[in-house]
């Protein structure tokens, strides 16, 4: 009984993850290509569509909880899907700033080339996909991957700010660009860092290791050892 | 899912003597689906599922008001046979009570008292009727064994295809569980989920966490009141009414 139920709750999570990537693929891909209709997609269907699948894995997950104690593996799965939720609700939301910022952007002047801002998404929504493929086949190895890869996109992120406060100071024009911008490389670091802590969850489920806070170094959580 | 209401409570009281059991209870059944009626010792549900197969005309000064209506049908009118009534609405009840017969005629009774003696047809009844209660594995080889020689578990089995037997639409379970060990309990639970395909299933339970685990629908009990009654996710999360918020969270009961 409870085994069928956690299959159908993985699924709709799984259902809600690809949904949300492509969210962030979109939202990057309408700033690039300055297409309206993709970010507008982004804002006016697809975020309702992202807010009823958190509400209803939430509610799964209580229930679950409550009609069937689940217990070791299904409990730790039960809780981190919980978790999962949440970060994919995360992750919508800064598809939704991306695509605000985008619509702010594209029907002006380029403050600098977007290469960063490409290669940049390209990493994080690997990261984010990488992070779901290790959910899915319990992949513990993908998911410390993912984890250090956190690292190539804060540094995008910091040549980026580099970038735009030289511009700001040089031209002292393009200041809301430039901060839009800024916003745009912001949202999507905080995927890459979304993207880690589903991991860390992945690794949970599976191990029952705990490596938050302190990367590789696997701790027992009801031992501290 | 088909929302088929298959019996009606309505307006149900029902009284031993002067004592009033069920006050004004109405409650619809649907269809292929696991409603538990669950609450504390004397709440009425045992009551109440009795109803549904008129078990409680056997017991002296009992009298029920109101109306029960099976496809429609009111269950309580005058012209209603109870046997008839019987073959349809099935029942299985807490200690189980096999015959002191061999496990085939355990499962062939209800067939033959109908007057039927074709032995190809019995052995096809039977057969089918133990691989539905997920028996027929086990006791294949020694059908003609007498059925009290199996353990507690598969003599609520032996029960369980008993009332199979003679194609019910509706089976009604009175605390199938109370007097069996936590694996046989796991195994009718897992049972139960599996007949809700082919039947309406009705169970009574005190044991909270089992209403949670098999059914679709929960109906809590207390003081002879229906006092909540929906979606078994609903109930155990959300309860709408204090008293079964209590009674989930152990303040009563």
């Amino acid at each position: 009984m409870l085994t069928e139920k956690m299959a159908e709750l993985k699924h709709r999570l799984i259902e809600y993850a690809t949904l949300v990537e492509g969210m962030i693929n979109k939202s990057i891909k309408g700033l690039l290509e300055k297409d309206e209709n993709l970010l507008e997609d982004v804002i006016e269907r697809e975020e309702p569509k992202a807010n009823n699948y958190d509400r209803e894995i939430d509610e799964t997950c209580t229930a679950l909880i409550a009609q069937f104690e689940p217990l070791a593996k299904d409990l730790r799965t039960v809780v981190m899907i919980f978790k999962m939720n949440k970060d994919l609700e995360r992750v919508a939301d800064h598809a939704v700033n991306i695509s605000e910022s985008g619509l702010f952007l594209i029907v002006r002047p380029l403050v600098k080339p977007l290469d960063d801002i490409r290669d940049m998404a390209k990493t994080a929504s690997l990261m984010l996909k990488d992070s779901i493929d290790a959910f899915v086949h319990e992949n513990a190895a993908l998911a410390r991957d993912v984890c250090d890869r956190d690292e190539i996109v804060d540094q995008i992120e910091d040549k980026i700010l580099e970038d735009m406060a030289n511009f700001i100071r040089e031209k002292r024009d393009g200041i809301r660009r430039s901060l839009h911008l800024m916003r745009v490389a912001n949202n999507l670091e905080r995927v890459a860092d979304i993207s880690t802590n589903i991991c860390e969850e992945v690794i949970y489920i599976v191990e029952g290791k705990d490596i938050k806070h302190h990367k590789g170094d696997a701790t027992d959580p009801t031992t501290g050892i | 899912m088909e929302q088929e209401i298959i019996i009606q409570i309505k307006d149900a009281d029902s009284f031993y003597g002067p004592k009033q059991i069920l006050k004004n209870v109405t409650l619809d059944f649907q269809a292929k689906t696991v409603t538990a009626l669950m609450g504390p010792s004397g709440c009425g549900k045992s009551t109440l599922i009795r109803c549904l197969n008129r078990m409680n005309d056997l017991i002296p000064r009992f009298r029920f008001e109101g109306k029960v209506l099976y496809k429609g049908i009111d269950l309580y009118a005058k012209d209603v046979d109870i046997t008839d009534l019987r073959r349809e609405i099935g029942m299985v009840f807490q200690k189980p009570n096999p015959f002191p017969k061999s496990i085939y005629e355990n499962v062939a009774y209800g067939v033959r008292i109908q007057g039927i003696t074709n032995r190809e047809f019995i052995d096809g009844i039977v057969e089918e009727s133990l691989k539905r209660a997920a028996l027929w594995e086990e006791v294949k080889d020694r059908l003609h064994e007498p059925a009290l020689s199996l353990s507690g578990g598969q003599q609520q089995r032996i029960c369980i295809a008993r009332a199979l037997a003679v194609k019910p639409h509706v089976i009604l379970f009175d605390e199938p569980c109370s007097a069996l060990d936590p694996i046989a309990t796991a195994k009718i639970e897992e049972l139960i989920t599996e007949l809700k395909k082919n039947y309406t299933i009705i169970v009574v339970t005190h044991n909270t966490a089992q209403a949670a685990r098999v059914s679709d629908f929960t109906a809590f009990l207390y003081l002879g009141d229906l006092v909540e009654f929906g979606p078994t996710a609903k109930i155990f999360t959300v309860p709408q009414d204090k008293r079964t918020e209590e009674y989930l969270t152990g303040k009563f009961g």
